[in-house]
């Protein structure tokens, strides 16, 4: 027993090693966020000898961050909602109800799976263009609103209520929307809040498609604006630090209070029981 | 009928709609807006007498064999690691790995930037000490796109660690414990309980990673920009630099579709294969 569990302290002390070498470029960019600029070039030390939040003031005031801030939440929080709405209400036809193409419909959804989104991004722009919705939330929106794999979720889900349940709110004559709303939506919140984070956390997270939808630096993301400080301010570690880890806050946040729910949600996307 | 049209109209209009209107552009000369006359396969000819194509796809395929394969692997090690601990170390731990995965890529790139500044970089040392020299890593045509990998593999190792954690976690204890039992060492354990119940997580991992690192663009494009010398020049950067750089959206089409039947080929074949293996 002795040497297995000199074995086990080994394995924990070699793992607790790599896991903070992992994060140490995390800690080193707070770290750096929180240095005076020229003790920044100036030493390597590992701790701020001065605490200084003037990256962090600068960021807010100086740069378009807070305009930056209110698209994200603005063009994440509508991205989500529309996603969960549309995917949910889909998801359950495709599980409780029996129409014409449901088959069919199934199958597309499915096969969408395939079709690499970055691939669309040249005709996406041009029917924005056509919409005059380059450079507007709206533009920024629409071509995020479908993702396949929460509808596919959702009917894996909804396949599970019990029949009896569905039954019974029809005899007590509930149309389908009363039932998916009242019944089959509360029995799965759980999957719903999970869906609903990393659908927000990948709304917040694109890069690509805000990147080239938004035309003026008022319009962008935070993901897409943060770029623009170094690049008319010009490079300073500290100033790019304090900025680089606002814009990772909220998602970082999101993850450390929902984490259980993120890790189901990834499980649940990638066809793994969560 | 209500219940699926919101979701339909939106995805013919904004998913459906792309499809077929790359395929169509990607016969004609357009540029990005605007109409454009019936080339016939012209553009596909072009793209295929276009050196830089070549350089695209190679990229693209280097950039595929530094990622996906040791990605994989060293997913596959950290799980390992993890699972052997409990409670809240494990759940602490299973954090500070994961949690690259979750953040912005233009924060990822944005510190590793810094951390790796030919001046002022912290990792410097540690490249100096290996090679002898301080290198501007994402300037140097040899560097560049390895770096790209590791920043890459940094960032979305955490994924992979998840996959693995969940599956090493269903297998039963007392396989390992019959095992040992036995007189099975610790490797043939691995070689023989753990490799081969662990390998559909692992076909997953690895095709889910193959499809993800085909469709390379934005650490390239914030870390190299397809520099220098092209070294690092990926197809989805061709499409960016055709469509919104030179204004040819009917070329930039055909090097989509490119892409398209690239990454949908991949992906029958994932299909083909879990299928079989399924049987």
């Amino acid at each position: 027993m002795g040497r297995v569990s000199s074995g086990n302290i080994l394995l924990l002390v070699f793992t607790l090693i790599a896991a903070c070498a992992w994060a140490f470029p995390l800690y080193w960019a707070i770290v750096t966020s929180l240095k005076p600029e020229a003790e920044v070039v100036g030493s390597l030390s590992l701790w701020p000898q001065t605490v200084d939040l003037s990256s962090y003031i600068f960021a807010l005031f100086e740069t378009n961050l807070v305009r930056w801030y209110v698209n994200s939440i603005g063009t994440s929080v509508l991205i989500t909602a529309i996603v969960i709405v549309i995917s949910m209400m889909c998801g359950y036809a495709l599980s409780q109800i029996v129409f014409p193409g449901r088959r069919m419909l199934f199958l597309v959804v499915l096969a969408s799976f395939m079709v690499p989104s970055q691939a669309l991004v040249v005709s996406q722009f041009v029917l924005m263009h056509k919409f005059g919705m380059i450079n507007t939330w709206g533009g920024i929106i629409l071509p995020q609103v479908i993702i396949p794999v929460v509808v596919i979720v959702y009917k894996q889900f909804f396949d599970s209520v019990p029949r009896e349940l569905r039954e019974a709110a029809k005899l007590d004559g509930c149309g389908e929307f009363q039932i998916l709303f009242k019944l089959y939506l509360p029995l799965n919140w759980g999957i719903t809040t999970a869906l609903s984070i990393i659908t927000f956390i990948m709304a917040w997270n694109n890069f690509l498609w805000p990147f080239l939808v938004t035309t003026s630096e008022e319009m962008m993301t935070v993901t897409v604006g943060i770029t623009q400080v170094g690049d008319s301010f010009g490079v300073q570690y500290a100033r790019d630090m304090a900025v680089a880890v606002m814009a990772a806050m909220p998602v970082a946040v999101a993850y450390l209070i929902f984490q259980r729910r993120v890790t189901q949600a990834i499980m649940l996307s990638s066809g793994i029981k969560g | 009928m209500l219940l699926i049209a919101p979701f339909v109209i939106c995805y013919l209009v904004v998913f459906a709609y792309p499809v077929y209107k790359m395929f169509a552009m990607s016969f004609t000369d357009a540029p990005l807006i605007g109409e454009g006359e019936w080339v016939g396969l012209d553009n596909y000819i072009r793209m295929f007498q276009n050196k830089l194509f070549y350089t695209s796809v190679y990229n693209t395929l280097y950039f595929v064999v530094l990622t996906v394969v040791p990605n994989t692997l060293i997913g596959l090690g950290i799980a390992m690691m993890i699972v052997r601990l409990n409670g809240w170390v494990q759940a602490s731990i299973l954090i500070l790995f994961f949690m690259p995965y979750i953040l912005p890529v233009t924060v990822v790139t944005q510190i590793w930037q810094w951390v790796l500044d030919q001046q002022f970089g912290i990792a410097q040392p540690l490249i100096e000490a290996v090679v002898g020299k301080r290198v501007s890593v994402f300037r140097d045509p040899f560097w560049a796109m390895p770096m790209v990998a590791v920043v890459t593999i940094w960032w979305t190792n955490g994924f992979n660690v998840l996959l693995f954690v969940s599956a090493l976690r269903n297998i039963p204890r007392d396989y390992y414990e019959a095992a040992s039992l036995d007189g099975a060492t610790r490797l043939q354990q691995f070689r023989r309980i753990t490799w081969p119940l662990l390998w559909p997580v692992t076909a997953l991992v690895l095709t889910l990673q193959l499809i993800m690192q085909l469709k390379i663009f934005d650490q390239i494009y914030l870390m190299t920009q397809g520099g220098p010398f092209n070294s690092t020049y990926v197809l989805l950067q061709l499409v960016y630099r055709e469509a919104f750089g030179r204004n040819q959206g009917g070329y930039a089409s055909a090097v989509a579709v490119a892409l398209f039947v690239i990454i949908v080929a991949v992906s029958i074949l994932q299909y083909q294969l879990l299928k079989a293996r399924g049987k």
